[in-house]
């Protein structure tokens, strides 16, 4: 298999990436497919994820947590527990040494709740006990009551202000309100308007390592953690807080984190895990299993969106209005950001002169929804695309064509003014998608006479439900944008410590930061870059804690740019350094040596001049740095105008769906995707990062859903919520695209979040094209595509192509 | 917990009959599920996995019995002739790794609504052989299921086999599930078309408290194709007929909504697979009519 990478500028060139490599050759530096090192570990089964941990003598922490949404808690009665054999201590909110209230934007959240519960799933109280089987059943025997009341969780009666307020400040966590032209003066401008509701439900990051830690007393008041986590600097700042010492006293180590996707930015067993273990003198232990896990991370927000769009007959945008819900759940989590960046991207990558988008993010009963992969965009991006095809349909235009047609570009102004300063090649990616062949159509599903059908190239698969009877074929596209990094204000840095030093007589380069590894390959990017700017082969990547400075959160796809700008820039110490001593040794100015295969050489003749070895023998050099991306401004609470963000990022699918009519069984025939990284600094890496937010995006569309009635969820478990197998995931058709970004190292992108965006759109439109329906919400169920269970679905024409 | 691990099979039915609160595990894939998250705490597991006596199948005037300690991977590969529908649902179990610990003896005694070996066991009309000290008895499946996850075993007695009529005529399955694989059914139905009996066997999953048998719809069917001569001739029933089987089908169920799926998708589903499958059936039959009909199916 071979994918192309296209450079951007002028004269593009076009270079194929071959992904199978000679084992045997040297390691790899930037835009190469270095292999990671984490990865045989975890191939083989061998990677000590954060749930490995293990440390003699250590006791076992466990949660209790409330069974109702909305509760006082008019008593906790541990006595029983305690005289279970084993069990070392349980407890509650009086014992939390310091603040009893944590978040990693608002301090909102008890740490063990006091006086009253908002979720059901919240913790109450914790027990230590020798054995995790012991700890459960101290858990078990701790008798909380409650006096139980009615829970809100309906967020339209949230924002109404029914329901009583969940928090002192009332139910709206914020209000994003942006305005930009004049939406109501043009609206008679506009020839054609569609309007529609579209919405998406609770999306769990469905990471396969569960959270867990283990918490180590330092024997002089502080503590030792080591946890999975994406952000291990916040985290020691609210550990601190909760704790009441001085964060000084508190470190951290990032352990092997089993996947993250946002539901690893806020706590889980952190506080907990760290109280236990103070106060009994001893590790502590802390993991949860798959069913707390789902109460032991943040969801995706569920939204709803009324989309109207304006158009000219030509298809160019008039205006473009949104009014836009999510659902914040019981505690504030990173709702406020989720919001203005859902409201940020709400009238999509589209040039717009008349825009009004109102957003709000309201607190319920329902449990706590932050950050995941997307982080409000993907709702954004769902609503907006599903109102393109419509407003395509309304138009009879092709649905490409009026996305070319209104596509940004640099220089484009967004809804909050602020003009797009980097590459913008939307049109680029569409029209590569539109002109890619489309998958063949399916062989006759009978297999022919006396011949087995391939199953498991139909909808349904080897539940074998159809041979071909009223299967359909559908495409559709769709376009996602979002920003890059921190925005609105944040000064957002990533400090990074490069050392090199001789060892064994070979030069050896030591990078350290902070900078959580949660599988999108942060440690080969780090280990690559030395190996480029510093001509040396080996590189240790050392793990990540607390004792350097901060890295920021893997997060908002920004590590690559921001930990690899630090450690970009530190190199550039290290090599400077070198240079100088070598200049001063050679007797030759810095400027005509450069460094390449361990040793400083000639510029022009790349002649070596004097081995590394030989230029430090036994000294080391060693940089560190911090590096800052350029300021931005938050948007005003009045227009929501302001230059918040560094960069933007996007990504854009075509899906090609075959659809069952009759049962509503759908088969992905193909993803196709293409998105601008601006610099592969991985090309696999990157390829893995189209894959998994394209996969991610698919069960969105169809499958993935915690389902929660009255407060209470479903469905915490992975026999009922569904990810995308191997055999729901097809073929991925990737375009990398690189358009080298003008203020970022090596003209990198963020990557991670983008692919997340408009695959979820793209499958849905598919499924529109196929059977006419209008579909409003994702995920997207067999019942939904029936259109009439019961009347053989023959109420709207099919006007997809019958295979 | 204790982990008693028996030689042979008459050790293992000592052991259940001397204390019946020793919990039987085979492959695990239900269990071990269950002691994970602390739904059930066994006091004493009793190892079936490694009998010889229960790991066997064997065909015997034109019925196999089937070991309760078989599992799907090798009915997938060893039975798909004798035990087709049975072999389909094989397939749709779990993953490559829960076909090769799952049994159908497991299955069973889980008796969940939604098990997929139970459908196709219905429509061939099987039977369990259950044993304890106190003898041996064969529990046709009709009567096997009691209830939600409740079967009409004695508490000292362990399953040993199912004998199920080899297929002599086309047999079907056919499964719903949210995803294309690794999935519990939403709902599932089978299919069995007995050539030289003349009769219909149904079986319908996750569409009532227990797996259930369309009863009347089979009734309906056989004598449809019984006056329309379509048993002699081997010649596909007329349209009508298939839809009206269908429905009845369908409304032998008696679907709930839940996480999975509406009661009305369920019911909606039933009706078209059933349509479908005996569309498939009567293929089979037309494309080896040719053969005449003392063929092997
Ligand atoms: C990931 C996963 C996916 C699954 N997918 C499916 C699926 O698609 N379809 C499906 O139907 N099931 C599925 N299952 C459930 C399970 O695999 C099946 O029910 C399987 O048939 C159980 O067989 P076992 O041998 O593993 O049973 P075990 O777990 O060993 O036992 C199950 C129960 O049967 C009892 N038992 C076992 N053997 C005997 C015996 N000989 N006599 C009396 N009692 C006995 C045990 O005490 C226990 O109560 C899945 C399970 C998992 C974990």
């Amino acid at each position: 298999m071979t994918r192309t990478a296209r450079a951007g500028g002028a004269g593009a060139r076009s270079q194929t990436i071959t992904e199978v490599r000679d084992r045997t050759a040297p390691p790899l530096g930037v835009g190469e497919s270095a292999v990671r090192p984490d990865a045989p570990l975890k191939v083989l089964g061998r990677f000590a994820f954060a749930s490995d941990l293990y440390l003699d003598g250590m006791l076992w922490g466990a949660t209790v947590r409330s069974p109702h949404p909305r509760a006082r808690i008019l008593s906790i009665d541990v006595s029983e527990a305690l005289k279970i054999r084993g069990v070392a201590t349980v407890l509650t909110a009086a014992d939390v040494p310091g603040e009893n209230l944590y978040g990693i934007k608002k301090a909102d959240q008890p740490v063990l709740a006091d006086r009253e519960v908002r979720y059901a799933g919240e913790a109450v109280a914790v027990a230590a006990a020798d054995h995790p089987e012991t700890a459960r059943r101290a858990v078990e025997a701790v008798r909380v009551e409650y006096e139980v009341l009615t829970p809100l969780t309906d967020p339209e009666q949230a924002l109404a202000g029914g329901g009583g307020p969940i928090h002192p400040g009332g139910n709206v966590a914020r209000r994003v309100r942006i305005r930009h032209g004049d939406v109501g003066s043009v609206r008679p401008q506009a020839e054609v308007v569609v309007e529609g509701e579209y919405r998406s439900g609770v999306q769990d990051p469905a990471f396969l390592g569960p959270e867990a830690g283990l918490a180590v007393p330092d024997g002089s008041g502080g503590v030792d953690l080591y946890v999975a986590s994406q952000w291990i600097h916040d985290d020691r700042r609210q550990i601190a807080a909760g704790l009441g010492l001085d964060p000084s006293m508190v470190r951290l180590t990032l352990s092997g984190v089993g996947g993250a996707f946002g539901g690893r930015e806020d706590l889980s067993v952190h506080i907990h895990a760290c109280m236990l273990a103070l106060r009994m003198g001893r590790p502590v232990k802390m993991s949860y299993n798959r069913e707390e896990s789902f109460f032991g991370h943040v969801h995706r927000h569920p939204s709803r969106s009324r989309i109207e769009l304006g158009a000219k007959r030509t298809g160019e945008l008039v205006y473009t209005k949104v009014r836009l819900i999510l659902d914040g759940g019981a505690y504030t989590s990173t709702s406020q950001i989720v919001i203005a960046n859902a409201c940020y991207f709400a009238a999509g990558a589209y040039r717009v002169d008349n825009v009004e988008i109102d957003g709000y993010a309201v607190y319920t009963n329902n449990p706590p929804r932050g950050a995941m992969r997307g982080f409000g965009a993907v709702q954004a991006c769902y609503a907006i695309e599903s109102a393109m095809d419509r407003l395509a349909g309304a138009l009879g235009m092709d649905p490409v064509e009026l996305r070319i047609v209104n596509a940004i570009e640099e220089g484009s102004i967004l809804p909050t003014g602020q003009a797009v300063d980097g590459p913008a090649p939307v049109r680029e990616l569409l029209e590569h998608l539109r002109d890619l062949p489309l998958p063949p159509d399916e062989p006759d599903g009978s297999g022919g006479p006396g011949r087995a059908p391939d199953l498991r190239r139909l909808p349904g698969g080897v539940g074998n439900t159809t041979r071909g009877e009223n299967v359909v074929r559908g495409v559709g596209y769709a376009l996602g944008m979002k920003a890059i990094g921190f925005s609105g204000g944040v000064d957002d840095y990533s400090t990074a410590r490069v050392s090199l030093s001789i060892v064994g007589g070979a030069p050896l380069v030591e990078v350290y930061s902070a900078a959580a590894e949660c599988g999108q390959g942060i440690v080969a990017v780090q280990a690559q870059i030395p190996r480029t700017e510093l001509g040396v082969d080996t590189v240790v990547v050392r793990p990540a804690d607390t004792l350097i400075g901060d890295a920021g959160s893997s997060a908002a796809s920004r590590q690559t740019w921001m930990t690899g700008g630090a450690v970009q820039a530190a190199c550039g110490r290290v090599r400077t350094e070198l240079l100088e001593r070598a200049a001063v040794r050679l007797g030759r100015p810095p400027e005509d040596l450069a460094l390449a295969g361990g040793a400083v050489c000639e510029r022009v003749s790349g002649e070596p001049a004097v081995t590394l070895a030989e230029l430090l023998g036994g000294e080391t050099v060693e940089a560190v740095f911090e590096y800052h991306h350029r300021p931005t401004e938050p948007i005003d609470d009045v227009n929501g105008q302001g230059d918040a963000h560094i960069a933007f990022a996007y990504a854009a699918h075509r899906a090609v769906v075959d659809v069952d009519t009759d049962l509503g069984l759908v088969r992905v025939v193909e993803l196709a995707a293409a998105q601008d990284v601006g610099k592969a600094m991985n090309p696999q890496a990157v390829e893995g990062q189209i894959e998994g937010g394209t996969a991610q995006g698919l069960g969105l569309a169809l499958l993935e859903e915690v389902q929660i009635v009255d407060g209470h969820v479903r469905n915490p478990s992975f026999t009922d919520y569904l990810i995308p197998t191997i055999l729901d995931t097809p073929p991925m058709n990737i375009e990398i695209f690189e358009f080298p970004h003008p203020d970022s190292p090596y003209g990198l992108n963020g990557v991670g979040e983008p692919p997340t965006l408009s695959s979820t759109p793209a499958i849905v439109n598919a499924l529109r094209d196929a059977t006419g329906l209008e579909l409003p919400g994702v995920p997207v169920r067999s019942a939904d595509l029936v259109s009439r269970a019961g009347s053989n679905g023959a109420d709207q024409a099919p006007r997809g192509r019958r295979t | 917990m204790e982990y008693l691990r028996p030689r042979t099979w008459s050790d293992a039915v000592a052991l259940k009959t001397e204390d019946p609160s020793v919990v039987p595990i085979n492959g695990g894939t239900d269990l071990m599920v269950e002691i994970n998250f602390a739904r059930r705490r066994p006091p004493a597991l009793l190892d079936l996995s490694r009998l010889d006596e229960m790991k066997g199948w064997e065909k015997r005037n034109g019925s196999v019995e089937l070991g309760a300690g078989v599992t799907y991977t090798r009915i997938i590969e060893e039975l798909s002739t004798e035990l087709p529908a049975l072999a389909i649902a094989s397939r749709t179990v779990g993953s490559p790794q829960i076909r090769n610990r799952g049994t159908v003896g497991g299955n069973l005694a889980t008796a969940s609504p939604a098990g997929d070996a139970h459908p196709p066991l219905l429509a061939a009309g099987a039977s369990v052989r259950a044993e304890s000290m106190r003898g041996a008895r064969d529990i046709p499946i009709g009567e096997f299921f009691t209830g939600p996850k409740q079967n009409a075993l004695e508490p000292d007695e362990l399953i040993r086999s199912v004998v199920i009529p080899a297929a002599r005529g086309p047999r079907q399955f056919s499964k719903v599930g949210t995803r294309n694989a690794m999935v519990i059914a939403v709902v599932s139905f089978a299919l069995s078309l007995d050539l030289e009996e003349r009769r219909v066997g149904t079986g319908i999953g996750s569409a009532g408290p227990t797996p259930i048998e369309a009863v009347e719809a089979q009734a309906y069917l056989e004598q449809e194709l019984e006056a329309g001569g379509n048993w002699d001739h081997r010649r596909r029933p007329a349209p009508e007929v298939g839809e009206r089987f269908a429905e009845m089908a369908a409304s032998a169920a008696s679907p709930i909504d839940d996480v999975r799926g509406a009661a009305s998708y369920r019911t909606h589903a039933l009706r078209i697979m059933a349509g479908r499958t005996l569309g498939w059936a009567w293929d089979e039959v037309v494309e080896r009519g040719g053969e005449g009909r003392r063929q092997c199916w």
